[in-house]
């Protein structure tokens, strides 16, 4: 039943609407829309954010899950760190966006300071309210989210293992080359989508920081639904949602096989 | 396979479920006042049999559902406050930052419904796709309405207008007095438009405005889309929305607007400074409404009667606004001739747009501005 109300229903309302025209009748018009320049740049824009935001959310969530899971199981900066992680990896929307505007915006605390002490304007001309200050912002509850995702990965790695190639005669590099890395790839790479999935579908930060061009398509479904200039757009809004499905299936159908490989290995 | 099927059933009953309760309700509501006149289908105040009647019917209803106002817009906060106290009418002002398409889906959403809203202030495009949901109606101050202001059976009606500005901050940057000034070096990250000219009115005519300061014209909006392609790469377009928050914090110290939101500005900045530029003037006015399927139709026509008499009139004049029957009423004396002698100088024959020219307009910006503003 939840999933009929939750999931299937609003599914087929954007399929449906996707391929209705104004009136309900049945049309292509709103998919060919999605070649049209604007939808290009958006879907190109929420490439680029996503994949970005994901590499370095991976790359850093990651090796800050391998400097905490290498402390004692119970010593303090562990646990603070999967706490705090705990809560950042859900700080999002509107009120990230306040906090990066206060901190570095035009006005911000940190821009002006910086500007006294060194005269270095870091606020330029407005970056953080375009697509690399969503790179930016966007990063900072991606990290964390690796962080918990990934952490596990790593406690999954049995001592033994390393004691026994070491019994081989392994080096240190050699056992990450060897065992560790290849252990570790297929639940990075998981990660690594869900993350990507997850920066795809935010919304509401963006929603408050950018309000020209709508460089991603979240933006632009809000402006084919809400326009005073451009009317009638509604249904090109759920071609738009359906061009985000289908993306978002894709990676979770990637992310269901890497899933499948990694339990092989870990069982 | 069984439960598959079943599920498949499911869903296609559950979404010609919803399809149904999307549909608008066929019962009607009873709209006969006390006296006997069905206030949804009155025209005038003397289908009510006077002002007094529409007063009492607009009163047993009680209460004025409200969209999409602004407090601090052409002066909507002390409009609202003082329509309440006058008549004892509660006003339920919804979703105050919202957008003109907003008004008619919340309509479309709520219809039926005591919340649905009861009177739209639209932008012209929008207001002039969806007059079949509007009904007629024709205040007492009716004549004094320029046609032009108008529809000739009252489906609409012209409420206030202004012209595009500039607003700066004159504690921050250098004097302004036209577009090409804001393409120097210290308007760096500091220029403002108000939203997004793909999607709300007011940015639109904004960069008409700039089209035609740039050699373009109603017509021909390319030129103005250039101007901003020029502000990016200057480094000076700054892509945040612009509202009296973000120009009291300092974060948009130049902003792209209709002049009588820079006058809401001024009241809270007092270095802040308004200016037409001489070389493009874009005029452009909001237009009233009732929903033909207002809750409180009755209470909807009196704010429309309140609106267009010589109080609601000032209140609009007071945040920086031209009501539509200000030049009536200056020639009566009626009007506050201190406001009405302090809105900005305005030299030149003012453009507006028709509606041909905002959709042709709206083309071009869909499919060039966020190439430009990249």
């Amino acid at each position: 039943m939840f999933v009929l109300v939750f999931l299937v229903v609003p599914t087929l309302t954007v399929v449906l609407g996707a391929f209705q025209d104004e009136d309900g009748a049945l049309t292509l018009g709103n998919l060919d829309a999605l070649t049209g320049d604007a939808a290009v740049s958006a879907l190109k824009g929420s490439l680029i954010l996503s994949a970005s935001t994901a590499v370095i959310g991976a790359v850093l969530g990651a090796l800050l899950a391998y400097l905490i899971v290498s402390m004692p199981a119970h010593s303090l900066p562990r646990r603070a760190t999967l706490a705090v992680s705990g809560v950042l990896a859900q700080f999002g929307g509107v009120v990230l966006a306040f906090a990066w505007i206060a901190t570095i915006g035009p006005v911000g605390v940190v821009t002006n300071a910086v500007m006294e002490l060194t005269g270095v304007d870091l606020y330029g001309s407005g970056w953080l309210f375009g697509l690399p200050g969503l790179v930016v912002v966007y990063s900072y509850f991606q990290i964390p989210l690796m962080v918990i995702v990934f952490a596990p990965a790593f406690e999954g790695l049995r001592p033994q293992w390393r004691e026994a190639a070491v019994n081989l005669g392994a080096s240190t590099w050699a056992y990450w080359r060897h065992v560790a890395i290849p252990l570790l790839t297929p639940a990075f790479l998981g990660a690594l989508l869900l993350l990507f999935a997850n920066a795809f579908a935010a919304y509401a930060t963006a929603a408050v920081l950018v309000s020209q061009g709508q460089p991603i398509v979240p933006l632009l479904i809000r402006q084919a639904i809400t326009s005073e200039v451009l009317l009638g757009q509604a249904n090109v809004g759920y071609a738009l949602a359906l061009e985000m499905i289908v993306v978002v299936t894709m990676v979770m159908v990637a992310y269901n096989l890497l899933l499948r490989r990694t339990s092989r290995w870990m069982r | 396979m069984n439960t598959r099927k079943m599920l498949v059933s499911l869903t296609a009953t559950a979404t010609l479920m919803s399809v149904a309760a999307c549909a608008a309700p066929e019962e009607e509501n009873d709209t006969t006042t006390e006296s006997g006149v069905d206030a949804a289908a009155a025209t005038s105040a003397e289908d009510f049999g006077g002002m007094d009647e529409l007063v009492r019917a607009a009163q047993d209803e009680g209460e004025l559902n409200v969209i999409a106002l602004p407090p601090d817009w052409a002066n909507y906060g002390e409009v609202i406050s003082t329509f309440e106290e006058k008549y004892d009418i509660e006003v339920n002002s919804a979703q105050p930052d919202a957008a003109s398409q907003d008004e008619i889906n919340a309509a479309n959403e709520l219809a039926g419904t005591d919340r649905a809203p009861d009177v739209f202030d639209l932008g012209q495009s929008v207001a002039l796709a969806n007059t079949d949901m509007f009904a007629p109606y024709q205040v007492e101050t009716w004549d004094d309405i320029p046609d032009e202001f108008k529809d000739a059976d009252g489906a609409w009606v012209n409420d206030y207008g202004g012209y595009m500005s500039i607003g700066y901050d004159s504690a921050v940057v250098p004097e302004v007095t036209s577009l090409s000034d804001l393409l120097g070096p210290e308007f760096e990250g500091k220029v403002a438009l108000n939203g997004d000219p793909t999607q709300a009115g007011a940015a639109f005519s904004g960069v008409m405005m700039a089209a035609i300061a740039n050699g373009g014209s109603a017509d021909d909006i390319a030129p103005g889309v250039d101007f901003f392609t020029e502000l990016k790469e200057a480094g000076n377009f700054l892509t945040v929305d612009p509202d009296s928050t973000t120009i009291e914090q300092g974060t948009t110290p130049v902003v792209i607007d209709w002049d009588y939101l820079g006058a809401a500005a001024a009241a809270n900045v007092d270095t802040w400074r308004t200016v037409v530029p001489e070389e493009a003037v874009v005029a452009g006015y909001y237009f009233q409404a009732i929903n033909a399927d207002a809750p409180n139709p009755a209470a909807a026509r009196l704010w429309q009667e309140f609106l267009y008499s010589d109080e609601g009139q000032n209140l609009w004049l007071e945040g920086g606004a031209r009501p539509v029957r200000g030049d009536a009423m200056a020639e009566a004396g009626t009007i506050d001739a201190e406001l009405w002698g302090a809105l900005p100088e305005v030299s030149g024959d003012p453009v507006v747009p028709t509606d041909e020219q905002t959709v042709t307009a709206g083309e071009y910006l869909a499919a060039n501005w966020s190439k430009a503003i990249r």
